[in-house]
């Protein structure tokens, strides 16, 4: 991959999550900065990549391997934590309409 | 078919599902698809990518074992860490995880400069970025996250002038670093540029005050994102700058709508430090005159008698762990026919929705939920306004008095009410240290003691009273 190539796609990407957000209402403003936030840990595939090419270099295992571990801890930790708010949102409705 | 054609596919499909997924977020009603919906894409994207190695040069057993010890350790502390911690204490926590995603990119970065020769001036370049800003991202969310959690307080050093000139001097030493680091990655600059960057990120976020968190955490976000891009220059990855540009850009979108809120720039925000420092030289501080205060047992009568009921919620109710209760005696006037509605600031509590997410956890109905805008009008029309545990978004010198440094905030119009009950633990000043005129009013009366106490004494008042016994 060449460096403008991935200029061009740094590029597009930031104009697409420009677009992506126009208006968010205040009630999502914590869980979209949560669930952002686990896809940030997409570092995962970094680390990942390099665990698979250290082949038997200890020292760049170790570091790999924690490295993903961070990284995991913000994805599963983010992705959890955005659904168990989201749920508390999502149970008002059905509540209210039995009521009514 | 060959492998690096499905892998292509395969990433193609994540960066579809993680773009409908961050679109899906921004609606209420597709949110919690949308966050599976991410979720998914992320987990496609580890199987294209060891589908990729295993169908190329293969994967080690070596190679095995460390991936799935890492991504078990990381996997299970997320995991137990998202179900234990209460929805109070959510803003730390989102401080912490992306604290981790910043340290995980700063790792792979020094993994690649440390262990794997002959990088290109590119892949020096990004692994410079990644360092700088992974470093910045740790470091700066760990203290975000002590002050949330109350580790830490804002030392009143750090007001003072001169930290700019240290944080300027940093700043020089890592770019030195960064532009060395270009030239010859040898061992020294490279620890020098860790190191520089990390202190940058304490030296930057520590004299910012808690009122200002929402904006610092959304910003911090945002800096994750642009790790994570790094990092995909460093191993050549499309998808990880791609998915890296769209959360540093919805980071950035999400803090120019907290500063909005606050009616600052992110100029002010970053390198204003406290609103207090600055009352000190203009007519924000000044003694309080004509505080009233009364009992629980007041509140109580005057709440009965009302028909319309509006409650301010800010910081102080999520301290005091008192959503549940208030919940409760919302119940209890509503089934005295008596009309109540929740005032929510953008920025009332630590992180931009704060507020929003406690209540849904107290099941208090969306539709009770009122935006600024929208209920700022409702204000003369209502009895009693409820302020718990809520100071500088209600402090009326926002809108006249033009010497005070939280002129031009929008705040909640709560004065206008016939009476405001205010409920606080003493007289401290807000996150702001400035004096709230609201206190002096003569509509305004004080009401002392832990959110929770009080509002657990005022449902048995009420109950004594015989309101919502029907």
């Amino acid at each position: 991959m060449d460096f403008a190539q991935a200029f061009w796609i740094l590029l597009l990407g930031s104009l697409l999550g420009l677009e992506l957000i126009g208006k968010v209402p205040p009630t999502l403003h914590t869980p979209l900065m949560s669930g952002a936030n686990a896809i940030s840990g997409i570092t995962m595939l970094a680390a990942l990549t390099l665990i698979i090419q250290a082949k038997n270099n200890l020292p760049l295992l170790l570091i790999g391997s924690i490295s993903l571990g961070f990284a995991l801890f913000n994805v599963v930790g983010g992705f959890f934590v955005t659904d168990r708010m989201l749920a508390m949102f999502n149970r008002k409705p059905s509540k209210n309409s039995k009521l009514k | 078919m060959n492998i690096t054609l499905i892998q292509s596919l395969i990433n193609l499909l994540s960066v579809l599902f993680l773009a409908l997924g961050i679109k899906g977020l921004s609606k209420v009603r597709s949110a919690r698809e949308a966050n599976r919906l991410a979720a998914f894409a992320m987990f496609l994207s580890v199987i294209g990518l060891l589908f990729y190695y295993l169908g190329t040069n293969g994967i080690t057993q070596q190679s095995w074992l460390w991936i799935i010890v890492g991504s078990l350790i990381g996997s299970l502390f997320g995991a137990i860490l998202a179900k234990k911690v209460p929805m109070t204490s959510m803003p730390e926590t989102v401080a912490l995880f992306n604290g981790c995603g910043g340290m995980s990119s700063l790792l792979v970065a020094l993994g690649v400069v440390f262990f794997q020769k002959n990088q290109s001036l590119i892949q020096d370049l990004s692994i410079s970025v990644s360092i700088f800003v992974g470093a910045i991202t740790f470091s700066g969310s760990i203290i975000a996250m002590a002050k949330l959690q109350g580790w830490l307080s804002t030392p009143s050093w750090t007001q003072n002038r001169v930290r700019h000139l240290i944080n300027v001097s940093i700043a020089i030493i890592s770019l030195i670093a960064f532009i060395n680091l270009l030239q010859s990655s040898d061992s020294s600059t490279i620890w020098l540029l860790v190191i520089s960057s990390t202190v940058l990120g304490i030296g930057v976020t520590l004299p910012i005050g808690g009122a200002d968190m929402p904006v610092v955490i959304s910003l911090l976000n945002s800096y994750s994102g642009i790790a994570a891009a790094a990092a995909g220059f460093v191993v050549e990855s499309q998808l990880l700058i791609v998915a890296g540009a769209m959360v540093g850009a919805a980071g950035l979108i999400l803090t120019q709508v907290m500063c909005k809120g606050m009616n600052r720039s992110l100029i002010s925000v970053l390198f204003g430090g406290t609103l207090a420092s600055k009352s000190e030289k203009s007519s924000g501080g000044g003694e309080y005159t004509n505080i009233t205060s009364c009992s629980v047992e007041e509140c109580a009568l005057t709440l009965e008698a009302a028909n319309k009921v509006i409650i301010v919620p800010g910081y102080g109710l999520a301290v005091a762990q008192a959503q549940h209760t208030l919940r409760e005696v919302a119940k209890i006037l509503e089934q005295n026919e008596i009309e109540v509605c929740y005032a929510i600031h953008p920025v009332a509590g630590r992180m931009p929705g704060h507020m929003n997410v406690l209540l849904a956890e107290a099941d208090v109905p969306y539709e009770q939920l009122k935006e600024m805008d929208i209920v700022n009008p409702d204000f003369p029309a209502a009895d009693v306004v409820l302020v718990l545990g809520a100071n500088d978004v209600v402090n009326p010198q926002a809108k006249s008095d033009k010497n005070s440094p939280l002129y031009g905030m929008p705040v909640l119009d709560v004065q206008e009410a016939r009476t405001v009950f205010v409920i606080k633990r003493g007289m401290s000043a807000g996150y702001s240290g400035i004096k709230n005129d609201l206190f002096d009013l003569p509509n305004t009366s004080m009401v002392f003691g832990d959110a929770k106490k009080v509002l657990s004494e005022l449902m048995s008042e009420l109950k004594e009273l015989g309101v919502g016994a029907k």
